[in-house]
């Protein structure tokens, strides 16, 4: 087979990949990097199933705050006031975000363009009043506590590094059932109807594949990872408040998958990192270089990463070998020329 | 108003009165309008299981409108298409390819997102099952049928000669084995009729022929051919019958011979290739 070579650099790049992820709390011996290394992984997994939704379904949601925040909330409110099991209230999470996404994406995916972007608009913004409206039920802004801790197998996950480990667990699982999907019957039948990848959805309904059914089931798949990462968040932190699943976190993510790579699964944990990482970079430098500034220029850093990148590399942090080799290849062509 | 309702009626009492099904697909007086431009005016023919029919005329006569009728992309404004039985009426796209009539396009929609095979193999998709769940876990059932879902593929693409072209991206094919893709991908889905829009377009001689030997060999494997062809050799070659349009309306029918001795078709078509 030909593809031997990059099949056993892919190989290793990941069982590397995996050993620093696996090494990094034990020599960090940090509690800030292992929270780091968790809100990486969270949102890694929030990011990857927003990179399935517009890099395989050609659609974009402006929701996935919103569906982490259903997951948290879920969690916190069926433990607190119901006494469920942690894991359930973590399944019911992942049901009633697929199950919102579904309702929302039936109609509305059966129309051209980007009605989802706008719908989702909206639905992050009732959502995001719900949190702080429904005071019986979420507390306002005052949030929830007292979320139980999770547990696997009578042992109870306590330290952050104990998180650490069950979010990257977790990140990896989904990865291997999102390259399992995308590298099948299903995934054949997301990417034929992608227009914008060379797709074609006349080609695809030809053949008896319906473009709304595949672009309904990823958006419903996508809430549920989100809802899932929700769930985890609020098991480890044990504490809730509407603040971390507004509009703008929903942004955040797109920006993740933008730099990353849409329609890369590893561009999503890539952009997850990149963003994270340099979001507390520039927390922390900011104010040093300009006394007085506040943390909020952060913000202005997303702004200019992510214009960097649609510039130079529209595709994302993960076409950047192949950039780097053409860009090499030119170079000796024009030295030798 | 009143003449509209009788007929209405009258149709309506047809339908149920409908003669065995020896037809594989039929028009019935179907029309198609896009706002005041009337691209096929009362078009009726029978297709009979087995037969190559070539649907002919000049560019604009509502060809491919006529295609697309059939194949769900276009509903009619008026009149009826019957598929074994059924009728097509509001059916989507892909349920109809679900019925068995299977397509190629004028202007290819090959998917250049996947190599070769596996625009084959999208073409197996409603002859296997797995959906998201199952291929999220890729359970051994689910496993062996992705490999059965190859292997047909393979044997597809042997069928029109381009299984050595398998892995290639098929934008690096040339023009006419990007057409032979598209039909391989459209026989993956087993049809029992197939509709070929200009196969023949931009095509060599030689590659004609290599498709007319293609063609009949599908017919061969007992599938129906509708192909809409402007190349008359193609057309008049391996057609059993030929149904030829003009400004939207059927004006001749019949064995190519028929056809090509018809005084309308002559001057209406023939007149301005010969």
């Amino acid at each position: 087979m030909e593809g031997t070579k990059t099949n056993k650099i892919r190989y290793l790049s990941i069982g590397l990949f995996v050993i620093v992820i696996a090494i990094m709390p034990l020599v960090a011996r940090s509690r800030y990097y292992v929270t780091i290394g968790n809100f990486i992984g969270i949102y890694g997994i929030v990011a990857m199933g927003l990179a399935l939704l517009i890099g395989y379904a050609g659609q974009v949601s402006m929701a996935q705050a919103a569906f982490y925040g259903i997951g948290a909330y879920t969690s916190a409110i069926l433990t607190t006031q119901v006494g469920l099991n942690p894991w359930l209230t973590m399944v019911a999470g992942a049901i009633l975000s697929a199950g919102v996404a579904g309702i929302i994406g039936v109609p509305l995916l059966k129309l051209e363009g980007h009605v989802l972007a706008v719908a989702t608009l909206a639905l992050s913004i009732v959502v995001s009043t719900f949190f702080v409206e429904l005071r019986p039920l979420t507390g306002g802004y005052d949030g929830i506590g007292g979320i139980p801790r999770l547990s696997v197998g009578g042992f109870m996950l306590k330290a952050d590094f104990h998180y650490y480990y069950l979010i990257w667990a977790f990140l990896f699982f989904l990865f291997i059932l999102s390259h399992n999907i995308v590298h099948s019957r299903v995934g054949r039948a997301l990417r034929s109807i992608h227009r914008f990848s060379g797709g074609s959805e006349m080609g695809a309904e030809s053949l008896g594949i319906s473009p709304t059914k595949y672009k309904v089931q990823i958006f419903m798949l996508s809430a549920a990872y989100a809802s899932i990462a929700g769930s985890l968040y609020a098991h480890w932190v044990t504490f809730i408040n509407p603040d971390p699943f507004g509009i703008f976190i929903s942004i955040l993510m797109l920006i993740m998958v933008t730099i990353g790579g849409m329609g890369s699964l590893w561009g999503a944990i890539i952009g997850s990192c990149l963003v994270f990482l340099s979001g507390e970079l520039f927390r922390e430098m900011v104010p040093r270089l300009i006394p007085g500034a506040s943390g909020e220029m952060e913000m202005i850093a997303y702004g200019l990463i992510l214009i960097l990148i649609l510039l130079f590399m529209p595709r994302g942090l993960v076409s950047a070998p192949a950039l780097f080799k053409s860009w090499a290849a030119k170079a000796t062509r024009k030295a030798s020329g | 108003m009143a003449n509209a309702e009788q007929n209405s009626v009258a149709v309506h009492a047809q339908q149920k009165i409908r003669p065995s099904g020896s037809d594989s697909l039929e028009l019935r007086e179907v029309s198609k309008a896009f706002g005041g431009l009337i691209a096929v005016h009362q078009v009726s023919f029978v297709i009979h299981p087995g037969e190559i029919v070539a649907l002919i005329g000049p560019n604009g006569s509502g060809k491919t409108t006529i295609f697309n009728l059939i194949s769900g992309f276009l509903s009619p404004t008026h009149g009826e298409i019957w598929f074994e039985e059924r009728n097509l009426k509001g059916l989507p796209a892909h349920r109809i390819t679900s019925l068995g009539i299977g397509r190629t396009f004028q202007n290819l929609q090959v998917f250049t997102n996947m190599s070769v095979v596996e625009n084959v193999m999208a073409g197996r998709h409603l002859r296997s099952k797995a959906g998201l769940l199952r291929t999220a876990f890729r359970l051994p059932p689910t496993q062996v049928e992705e490999k059965g879902i190859f292997e047909a593929a393979l044997g597809k693409l042997a069928m029109v000669g381009l299984e050595t072209e398998s892995f290639t991206p098929p934008l690096s094919l040339p023009y006419g084995k990007q057409k032979l893709l598209e039909i391989a991908r459209a026989l993956a889905t087993e049809p029992k009729l197939l509709l070929m829009d200009e196969p023949a377009g931009g095509l060599s001689t030689q590659e004609i022929e290599d498709l007319a030997r293609l063609i009949c060999l599908i017919q061969d494997r007992g599938i129906t051919v509708l192909l809409v062809e402007h190349r008359m050799e193609l057309a008049m070659g391996i057609a059993d019958r030929v149904v030829v349009l003009n400004f939207g309306e059927k004006i001749a029918e019949g064995t190519p011979d028929e056809v090509q001795a018809n005084e309308q078709v002559i001057t209406a078509y023939l007149g301005e290739e010969f």
